[in-house]
């Protein structure tokens, strides 16, 4: 079958890009990028992705839009309580014997993962020794992040799975209401660095001891999957913990071979000590 | 249309989806050549025992779709709780976390749609019973790329709004009973 013309419209446009702007989504799982790029088509009113490329290449005020279509995510606070207990109930335990901690985010997006860490930490007593990194490609949503304000209609959610998790506190304490905003408290950021970092082009920045980095590796083709999870390998601590995604596992990765399981339903992984 | 052999069949289903799909799953045969994806709106928050409970019934293998996961002919895949599920262009699946679409994640309309661009005229697009509009648009668009579009009979589905939206948005939708979707289907094969 001849390749469609919108296919060639999108290899070209992500090409642009890339080009461009060093923001490489070339080698993205094709379905979900297709998808977003027509709905930034159909929403900001263009007629086809050529003319999108076009503005795009001459407009700089365009990347920031694109991106928004192409990386808009959305998280809660603990979602998948499991998983948040199992790092409660089997990770914490063994982070407690090292000095000092840290713990990567990746692709933390607005901030939902993030803050639930942090508040996991807290309470378990390990926040004060933990540095956190909070890593993405949108700028937009780092910032989003950095506020830590979120709609108050999404609190109740928040609040369902933080009870759900295991969680030793109330969210209310790390919150204040106003103007139907969450904003949470600026102290949960004082052990937070955020930080522009793309796991397509971007290299490892220092030895982690748990990287956390859930539902951004469905978005990757196997080759960049694989890359992703080469970089978390290399930034990780002997007996390091990585959790991925309840639907990603490292069984088709060329890396599987380097991680043993932690808690196997979970997806939680720990690197073998070699 | 007619004359273009099927490559792949997309179910879609919501509110009474198990009895309707009890009907057309167990029917089709153990050497069935065509692998076919199932989205059922189910609750984000509860793990879905869908693709157990089917292989239990049906003679073709049943199990919940695995993000990157060639496709294979003769298999039922059923989306994940909480997760699009997406056809390829290399004949895999992926999953995706993007935002519900019309309140569902699973969406009947992201699975149609993406599989749509992928089969074009071999695709077998089938939306049963259900209380939304999910699916209309999605079985609108494997119409207009050429393929084989199925509604459930309104009047026999435990819930009508879903296939009488369908109907709506693609009007040359063939509309059969669920046995005789179980027959279509089993005949569609062999085209």
């Amino acid at each position: 079958m001849p390749e469609k013309i919108e296919d060639i419209e999108i290899q070209l446009l992500l090409e642009a890009l890339y080009q461009r702007y060093h923001y490489d989504f070339r080698n993205y799982a094709q379905a979900s990028v297709k998808r977003r790029l027509k709905q930034a088509r159909e929403q900001m009113g263009f007629s086809s992705f050529s003319a999108i490329q076009e503005s795009l290449l001459h407009d700089p005020a365009m990347l920031g839009r694109l991106l928004g279509y192409l990386t808009v995510q959305v998280s809660e606070m603990f979602r998948d309580p499991s998983y948040f207990r199992a790092i409660r109930e089997k990770v914490v335990p063994h982070l407690r014997t090292y000095p000092s901690v840290k713990v990567w985010i990746a692709g933390c997006s607005s901030g939902e993962e993030l803050y639930s860490f942090v508040i996991l930490f807290r309470e378990e007593g390990l926040e004060q020794r933990t540095l956190f990194y909070a890593t993405d490609i949108n700028q937009d949503a780092l910032a989003k992040a950095e506020t830590g304000i979120y709609d108050l209609d999404r609190i109740q959610l928040f609040t369902e799975n933080h009870r759900k998790s295991g969680g030793k506190s109330s969210l209310s304490d790390y919150y204040s209401a106003a103007y139907g905003k969450a904003s949470f408290d600026k102290s949960l950021r004082k052990r937070v660095v955020f930080s522009d970092h793309s796991l397509v082009t971007d290299a490892v920045f220092a030895e982690m001891h748990l990287v956390s980095c859930r539902n951004v590796l469905i978005y990757f083709d196997p080759v960049l999957q694989d890359r992703a999870l080469g970089l978390f390998k290399d930034s990780l601590a002997r007996r390091g913990f990585l959790g991925l995604g309840a639907k990603e596992s490292l069984r088709f990765s060329d890396h599987a071979g380097s991680f043993t399981d932690c808690v196997r339903e979970e997806k939680i992984y720990q690197k073998l000590a070699e | 249309m007619t004359g273009v052999s099927a490559e792949a069949v997309v179910i879609g289903a919501s509110a009474g989806a198990v009895e309707a799909l009890s009907v057309i799953l167990p029917s089709l045969p153990a050497d069935y050549r065509l692998p076919v994806f199932v989205v059922v709106h189910v609750p984000p928050d509860v793990k879905s025992i869908l693709a157990e409970l089917f292989q239990a019934k049906c003679k073709i293998e049943v199990r919940e779709a695995e993000d990157k996961e060639p496709i294979k002919g003769g298999t039922a895949y059923f989306a994940p709780a909480d997760y699009h599920l997406l056809v390829e262009t290399d004949k895999s699946l992926s999953l995706s976390n993007d935002e519900a679409v019309l309140y569902s994640r699973p969406s009947v309309d992201v699975l149609f749609e993406s599989a749509a661009d992928v089969y074009g005229p071999g695709l077998v697009a089938v939306v049963l019973t259900g209380a939304n509009q999910d699916g209309a648009r999605g079985l609108r668009a494997v119409a207009d790329a050429g393929g084989r579009a199925i509604a459930q009979e309104p009047e026999g589905a435990y819930a009508s709004a879903m296939p009488k939206a369908a109907i709506a948005k693609c009007p040359h939708a063939r509309v059969l009973s669920l046995q005789e979707i179980a027959v279509y289907l089993q005949d569609v094969e062999k085209v």
